[in-house]
Parts: structure tokens; C-alpha cells; sequence
């Protein structure tokens, strides 16, 4: 028990650390001894050499995707990714028509896309998904009209790392002549990707939830059948006149590292995760009151997300201070809503007050895992002990049934 | 978010956690917020014959600041009289315990608290005196 270095990382979905082999070839992308050039300099051997390092990380990105090359364009992130896909597609095919679909737990990044999109007079349908946050694919068939241009539904959830369907999703899509948009922003190196299979047309993607820099991301856009954008940002013309500005060679380097080493590695590394996420499950599996939020089967190796019935999310976090996880409480983020991802799940309001994600990736060990399970129950304990609610549901009170003095 | 030194000692140091007899005529019970708002205090208040509080115990459940806050309040509330305690206002507690302002609503949630226990003792006192007057 020895090597244990606290606080402990369980935060791997919010972001990860930069691996070291990518850190390395970053490096050689900034000084004077390095490739510093300007990949879009057609005139001398530094922007040459730049534009081959460029050029080979797409390689890199794309291979991941079961895509080619020139289907890769390099944004800042997801968050960019997403707003040039859905507000980019949504807006040159608004001849045809001018309804969206998309669903309630997405990421901010979507949902806030498509609210601005409905204040410009497009009109959008929040699919509620099932209760174990996978979409129902007949809810979503009904959902389809004549007029809808773009659906836009995550890969891989953030909060409860569910896996949507793509393949399903995208056949139906396919037949109907419709954009099919996928934040991927979860599962490159998590889960297998093929955009030919699963028939998806525009994919986000970011590097710093797979061992990469933040600040870097892409947008796979497909040829065939072309898929056309309006631009978001303008300027230069790079990225053929989709993105322009200076390509950040360093950081394209670290994701194209970063994609080459989650694409090699996946297989053994889900097994590993798979592992110890069931380990850090099992220990806490004989607790009374816990709900695992999400399906257990389509789901993520490296996520759990489990309700702790009658204890706060936020002060359940800040008694667990040697551990670094996320809660889907209010009060974290102060505003007063608990998880807007848990709410459309069927979670009640306690409930999701009262979740924690644990997310573990490729540092974590079994003996961080054996750690948490130990802080993580004295921590329930403690709060248990300090919760009227917990009273009140040992002496046999149904707490629905109570009237709330509400403030 | 970084809590104050304060918060924090409350919070690992939680003063007179635990339960009193609801049913004992000498003490209040004041149950204030719900579980939907993620928040739900209990103070329990026990005066003597003085009409001094004595004892005072509470539950929270709820984030770190409004467990620190009901901590705190069974602390300021013990050896005052229930007029003195019904001065108590919520500034006095996020003052004490440097609250931020998202953390305010915790401190008001103390207040809230103070005032059901308070009005719970005067309830019980005015329908033991009522009972007892229609006796003699
Ligand atoms: C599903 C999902 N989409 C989008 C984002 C935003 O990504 P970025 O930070 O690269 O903009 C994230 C990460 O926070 C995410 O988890
Ligand atoms: S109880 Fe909600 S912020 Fe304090």
C-alpha cells in the first residue's frame, strides 16, 4: 500500500492525462530544432515537413474511424465540432427542410447548438431515451419527418457511459436521406468505431479524452455520398474552406499520436478496464439503497455512475476528498438543477442528487480501485449516519409520501 | 469550489449530531427543505423549565455548507432563551462560516430551521396550556 498517490484520478471521462509518447512527439513540434513550420507553407521544407506530420496524424484519425483521410477536419474540439456539424449541415440543407432530431442526454455542446438553431426558425424534437439511456429505436422512427434534415445522437454517454446503436441508427437514416450526425467525443480507444458500417455521416471527435491535448479536435465528414457545410469560421480557406486557421501542428500531432495509440491498445485496455471497474462494482454491491444509473451491458468499461440513496452528491464528494470523481449533483455546479442526463433517464430528483461518476482509464490501478471502495463506503457511512432521510427510511417512512416544506 | 476553514472543521467535525424525543412536550422539531431540492434539515431544540435551551441536536442532509450551517446553528443556539434564538438570522450564520454567494441559500435553510423548531415547542405549549386550562 505504498504507491498510492492521493488524491486519486477517477475523472478519466471529464479529461485525461497527456501520455507520455504523445507528450514526446508534441515536443518535437514547437522550437527551432523542431517542426515549428506552418503546414500550410508550400514553399520551403519547414512547412513541408510540418504538413507531412499533419497529413500523417489524419492518417492516424481516420484509421480509427474506418475512414479515409480526407474526411478529417481538424476544429478545436468537440464542443467546435459539433456546432460546425449540426449548425453547418442544418443550415446549408435548409431548402429542404428545417426539423432536427436529436435526444435529452446529449452534451451541452449539442443541446445549446440546437436551441440557437431553433431561435434562427429551425425546429427541434428532444427524444426522451429508455431508462437504461439507450434511445428506443421505434420512438425515434416516429420521430423522422419529411422536413428533417439532420439527428444528431451521441456514441458514447459522458455521465453514464452508455452506447448507443449507431449501426440501428444509422440504417435508418441511410433510407431516409437523412445527415447523421455522432459525438464521438467518448469513444475513440473505448469503443469500436466503423463510420462505413454504421452508416454515420458527420462524427465529432476531441483528443483530450483519449491521452491527448485538449484543445484539439476533428470532424469527419463524409465524401460519399457528400456530405456539404456551411462553413462556421472563415478565413484562409484551410480544411477546404471548412475550418480555416493555422493548423496547431503540435497539437494535431498529439492527437494523431494520441488515436494511433488508443487504436492499438483498445482491445487490451478494455479488458483491463473491464476488470477493474466490475472490482470497484463489487465493492459496493452488498450496500443497501444503491442504483446504478445506465445499462450495465452497453456500457463503457471505464464508467460507473451509481446513486447513493439519502446522501447529497456534493457533500458525498467533498467527504471523499482524496478521490477525484464528478457528481451529477446540483450544488457542484451551482445551479441548483440536479443532472439533466439522470432526470431523463426516469431518475427521480433524490436520486440524481444523490449520484457519483466514478471513470477510470489507463492509469488507474487495482489498488486506487481497492482505496476507493474503502473511502467511498466510510464516506456513505458517515453521511448515512448524519441524514434524516436515512432515519426516516429505516423507521419504514415512504419518502413520497411526505409533504415537503419546500423552499 | 474551495471551502472555508470553517466548513470544513463543521463538516468533519459535525457538533451534536444525533436525535431528541420528538414527543417530549419540552422539545421543538423543525424539519425544513426536500429531497427533490436536494437539502433536508432537522433541528431539534430542548428547553428547561427556564425556558433555556439546553440541548440542541440536528440531521442534514444535504451539501457541505448546510451541514456546516445546521452544526453550527446547535452551537449558537444552547444557553439562549427562544426569543434570542428567534433573532438568529441566516447573515449571522454565512458570516460565521464565510459562505460564498451560491452557498446562501444553506445559511437560510439554518434559519428556516430555527423557526419550525421554535414554532413547534410554542404549538405544543399552547395546546398543553389550552388542555390544562380546560381541565381545572
Ligand atoms: C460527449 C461530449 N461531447 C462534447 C464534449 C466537449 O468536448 P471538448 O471539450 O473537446 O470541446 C465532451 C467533453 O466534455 C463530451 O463528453
Ligand atoms: S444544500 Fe444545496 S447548495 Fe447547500
Amino acid at each position: 500500500m505504498s504507491s498510492l498517490n492521493i488524491p486519486i484520478y477517477m475523472d478519466y471521462s471529464a479529461t485525461t492525462p497527456v501520455d507520455e509518447r504523445v507528450a514526446a512527439k508534441m515536443a518535437e513540434c514547437l522550437t527551432k530544432q523542431g517542426h515549428f513550420g506552418n503546414p500550410a507553407s508550400r514553399s520551403h521544407p519547414f512547412g513541408w515537413a510540418a504538413d507531412e506530420l499533419v497529413e500523417q496524424s489524419r492518417d492516424n484519425v481516420a484509421k480509427l474511424l474506418g475512414a479515409n483521410s480526407k474526411e478529417i477536419v481538424w476544429t478545436s474540439g468537440a464542443t467546435e465540432s459539433d456546432n460546425l456539424a449540426i449548425k453547418g449541415a442544418a443550415r446549408f440543407n435548409v431548402k429542404k427542410g428545417k426539423h432536427i432530431v436529436t435526444l435529452k442526454t446529449e452534451h451541452k455542446a449539442v443541446l445549446d447548438t440546437c436551441r440557437q438553431l431553433e431561435r434562427e426558425g429551425f425546429e427541434v424534437t428532444y427524444l426522451d431515451p429508455l431508462e437504461n439511456g439507450l434511445l428506443d429505436l421505434d420512438v425515434f422512427k416516429a420521430a423522422l419527418r419529411d422536413d428533417t434534415t439532420v439527428v444528431s445522437i451521441m456514441h458514447v454517454n459522458n455521465e453514464i457511459g452508455v452506447i448507443q446503436d449507431l449501426a440501428a441508427i444509422g440504417k435508418i437514416t441511410r433510407e431516409r436521406g437523412i445527415i447523421f450526425h455522432v459525438d464521438a467525443a467518448q469513444s475513440p480507444g473505448k469503443v469500436a468505431i466503423d463510420v462505413e458500417a454504421m452508416n454515420v455521416d458527420l462524427m465529432s471527435l476531441c483528443a483530450h479524452k483519449v491521452y491527448g491535448p485538449k484543445g484539439i479536435g476533428a470532424l469527419y465528414v463524409r465524401r460519399k455520398p457528400r456530405i456539404r457545410l456551411e462553413a462556421q469560421i472563415h478565413g484562409g480557406g484551410h480544411e477546404r474552406g471548412m475550418r480555416s486557421g493555422t493548423l496547431a501542428t503540435h497539437q494535431i500531432v498529439g492527437m494523431g499520436e494520441a488515436f494511433r495509440i488508443a487504436h492499438e491498445e483498445m482491445d487490451a485496455e478494455n479488458i483491463r478496464m473491464g476488470a477493474l471497474r466490475d472490482r470497484l462494482w463489487n465493492g459496493f454491491s452488498d450496500m443497501e439503497e444503491i442504483y446504478l444509473n445506465g445499462d450495465l451491458e452497453q456500457r463503457i468499461p471505464g464508467n460507473l455512475n451509481v446513486s447513493f440513496n439519502f446522501v447529497e452528491g456534493e457533500s458525498l464528494i467533498m467527504s471523499m476528498k482524496d478521490i477525484a470523481v464528478s457528481s451529477g449533483s446540483a450544488c457542484t455546479s451551482a445551479s441548483l438543477e440536479p443532472s439533466y442526463v439522470l432526470r431523463a433517464i426516469g431518475r427521480n430528483d433524490e436520486l440524481a442528487h444523490s449520484s457519483i461518476r466514478f471513470t477510470i482509464g489507463r492509469f488507474t490501478t487495482e489498488e486506487e480501485i481497492d482505496f476507493t471502495i474503502a473511502k467511498t463506503r466510510e464516506a456513505v457511512e458517515k453521511l448515512r449516519d448524519l441524514s434524516p432521510l436515512w432515519d426516516m427510511h429505516n423507521e419504514g417512512i415512504d419518502l413520497a409520501s411526505v409533504v415537503w416544506a419546500s423552499h | 469550489m474551495a471551502y472555508s476553514d470553517k466548513v470544513l472543521d463543521h463538516y468533519e467535525n459535525p457538533r451534536n449530531v444525533g436525535v431528541l424525543d420528538k414527543d417530549d412536550p419540552n422539545v421543538g422539531t423543525g424539519m425544513v427543505g426536500a429531497p427533490a431540492c436536494g437539502d433536508v434539515m432537522r433541528l431539534q431544540i430542548k428547553i428547561n423549565d427556564d425556558g433555556i435551551i439546553e440541548d440542541a441536536k440536528f440531521k442534514t442532509y444535504g451539501c457541505g455548507s448546510a451541514i456546516a450551517s445546521s452544526s453550527l446553528v446547535t452551537e449558537m443556539v444552547k444557553g439562549k432563551t427562544l426569543d434570542e434564538v428567534g433573532e438568529i438570522r441566516n447573515k449571522h450564520i454565512a458570516d460565521e462560516l464565510a459562505l460564498p454567494p451560491v452557498k446562501i441559500h444553506c445559511s437560510v435553510l439554518a434559519e428556516d430551521a430555527i423557526a419550525a423548531a421554535i414554532a413547534d415547542i410554542k404549538a405544543k405549549r399552547a395546546a398543553r396550556d389550552g388542555s390544562e386550562a380546560v381541565a381545572s
